[in-house]
């Protein structure tokens, strides 16, 4: 956890970047590139092409409940904000609203106003503490989809907004399975390594230490609120790009893309991952996408309705918290520790 | 010292302004009065104790002039400035600082990380996105306090695994962050052994002249080695203050205080 750590030689010659990459993350970046050489279409699309937009808006509220303590159930709303102002402002077959300005206006604008969304979200929540976040943002989730819902000037209502396609930008289909998952790979990284990286730097250290002492923070100097709702707008950057694909994945977007369901699948998806580290968000989105997949198909095959999924997977969540508060990460590590092989524990050197 | 001409600075512009200036400070806890009447003044650069029994109230004392209460009645100036309305962290940010009495550490994160979120905390870089590199003046500055408080051995330990001495030290360490001008030490002594108290007597003497501190401390012993001016409290007020030496041969006192159980 050391920001400041050195090398234990401290002549050694500094590690170059590219040395200090831990070998698994070769490993999975490298199966994940070839990826589109053995898998269907449908698994590039569906399952992977999911799994990373699920995970990115998952990790949006993995860095503001794992690094700043907070809960927000708003995080799918500003994903499906963002996806609402991409058709407004750009393409959709809805061509009596969309304004077809070009990507490189509409994209920005929709994050930028997004990112407002959420750093608004952020600024009513962090006056509330624990179950009172989790309420606020709920609610404010909920006030969310009913105005979509019935406002048909702008949100075109019940139906909201079809043919919301990706640009094509250098002659690339981006809905091409291939393409999208590529697509959906290179953000699903860019925004993990962002969280991974700013959960060191100055910024991410001072929100953990916000969300393990508030009054000690400010006895150093620091605006705790001022860094809760600056959270709440990073993680709107996050949820804002998770969005955008997502509505590119259906090339569309409706009032139900953020109703409750969805919004209270985020913290389900979050949850059953693992809060304590980034990965998580991508480990509970894979979980999730599968199961939705062929939770289904697996239920009907022994008799039962396929309506049944989403108990199945209330049921998982249920085990997860009961079983491991730290999702399945947590089960991981208790495996390893389990196996004495805790490289945290077998460091040396430390003890009292 | 580095920070010496910006601390220079602030003394020429805020003129003879004392460092703190307490008028009227009560707070109440309910029925109870942990703070009665404070009048309290301290120049710039002056090293204060504050003695008194247990519950006398010198912490209540350090908690209102801090912001982490607000006190029920009363104006705390800081070097001239009316802070009495002041969230805790703009305060800190003009130069004040503390220590606690139980100390409040980061218990996952290592001696140095500690220091350096406290650096941090003082700098225009508390909301950088960016990692330190490993020539950062605030990594740097940290490093050097750490070595201020004698805790280089225990630099990359993580506060979890240090002795309750060494978590003081750091305690210490992490209230000497950026240019403080003055600090309240909420009795850094207590369970101390003897060479780790002598070791503490050697800190806080060596830190530079323009340091003003309020230490609260029961040791009279330690109060005498590291104070020139002594404040005595009771039961939410002060009853007495002077040089250690009159405080030290006063009646009162002696029947108040020194005669109960002190050696
Ligand atoms: N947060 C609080 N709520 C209610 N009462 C409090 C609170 N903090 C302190 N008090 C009361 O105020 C009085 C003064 O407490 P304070 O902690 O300031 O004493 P102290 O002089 O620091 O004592 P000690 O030497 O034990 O540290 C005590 O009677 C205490 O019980
Ligand atoms: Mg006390």
């Amino acid at each position: 956890m050391a920001v400041t750590e050195r090398d234990p030689a401290r002549d050694a010659r500094p590690l170059s970047w590219i040395e200090r990459i831990p070998g698994r993350y070769w490993l999975i970046g490298a199966a994940l590139l070839v990826m589109p050489v053995f898998a269907s279409d449908f698994v590039l699309f569906q399952i992977f092409g999911w799994t990373f937009i699920l995970g990115i808006i998952a990790l949006s509220l993995m860095f503001l409940g794992g690094y700043g303590g907070m809960v927000s159930l708003a995080q799918m709303t500003v994903a499906g904000l963002a996806g609402y102002m991409v058709a407004i402002f750009g393409e959709s077959a809805i061509s009596a609203i969309s304004l077809n300005w070009p990507w490189y206006i509409a994209i920005p604008l929709a994050l930028a106003i997004a990112v407002l969304f959420g750093t608004l979200t952020g600024w009513l929540a962090v006056r509330t503490d624990g179950i009172y976040t989790i309420m606020i943002t709920l609610a404010i989730a909920a006030a969310f989809f009913y105005f979509v819902r019935q406002n048909y000037v702008m949100f075109n209502g019940f139906s909201g907004f079809n043919g919301v396609l990706p640009p094509d930008l250098f002659g690339v289909d981006w809905r091409g399975p291939k393409a999208f998952y590529y697509l959906t790979l290179f953000w699903a990284v860019i925004c993990y390594l962002a969280v991974l990286y700013i959960s060191r730097a100055p910024f991410g250290l001072a929100l953990q230490g916000v969300r393990d002492n508030q009054r000690r923070m400010s006895a150093l100097g620091y605006n705790a609120t001022a860094h809760r709702v600056a959270a709440y707008a990073f993680a709107a950057v996050l949820a804002g790009i998770g969005g955008i694909l997502l509505t590119w994945q259906s090339a569309q977007v409706s009032p139900g893309t953020a109703g409750i369901g969805p919004a209270i699948d985020v913290l389900v998806i979050a949850v059953i991952g693992g809060m304590r580290h980034p990965v998580g968000a991508f480990i509970g989105a894979f979980v999730y996408v599968i199961l939705k997949t062929f939770a289904l198909d697996a239920l009907v095959a022994v008799g039962l309705a396929g309506e049944r999924f989403q108990l199945l997977i209330g049921l998982g969540f249920l085990v997860i918290v009961f079983w491991s508060p730290d999702g399945i990460l947590g089960l991981w590590d208790r495996w390893r520790e389990s196996r004495g092989k805790d490289p945290l524990l077998d460091r040396g050197g430390e003890g009292p | 010292m580095t920070e010496a001409a910006t601390v220079s600075d602030r003394l020429s512009a805020t003129g003879t302004a004392n460092a703190l200036e307490l008028r009227g400070v009560s707070k109440l806890f309910g029925a109870l009065a942990a703070l009665e009447d404070i009048d309290l003044t301290v120049r710039p650069g002056e090293r204060r104790a504050v003695l008194g029994s247990n519950g006398a109230g010198k912490t209540t004392l350090f908690n209102c002039v801090t912001g982490d209460f607000l006190p029920t009645r009363g104006t705390i100036r800081f070097f001239g400035e009316d802070i009495s309305a002041f969230p805790p962290h703009e305060r800190i940010r003009r130069g004040l600082r503390r220590t606690y009495q139980i100390s409040l550490l980061f218990t996952g994160l290592s001696v140095l990380d500690n220091v350096y979120l406290a650096c941090v905390g003082v700098s225009r870089s508390r909301f950088s996105f960016l990692r330190p590199r490993r020539d950062d003046a605030l990594v740097a500055s940290a490093e050097d306090l750490v070595h201020v408080v004698h805790l280089d051995d225990a630099r990359d330990t993580r506060v979890a695994n240090l002795s309750y001495g060494q978590q003081r030290q750091l305690e210490i360490a992490m209230a000497l962050a950026g240019a403080p001008r003055f600090i309240l030490f909420d009795e850094p002594a207590a369970g101390l052994s003897p060479t780790e108290r002598r070791e503490l007597v050697e800190i806080l003497n060596g830190l530079p002249d323009h340091m003003g501190y309020i230490i609260i401390e029961h040791d009279m012993d330690v109060a005498l080695r590291v104070a020139e001016s002594v404040t005595m409290m009771h039961n939410g007020r002060i009853f007495k203050q002077g040089k250690p030496a009159e405080i030290e041969q006063d009646p009162e006192v002696q029947a108040l205080y020194l005669g109960g159980g002190h050696g």
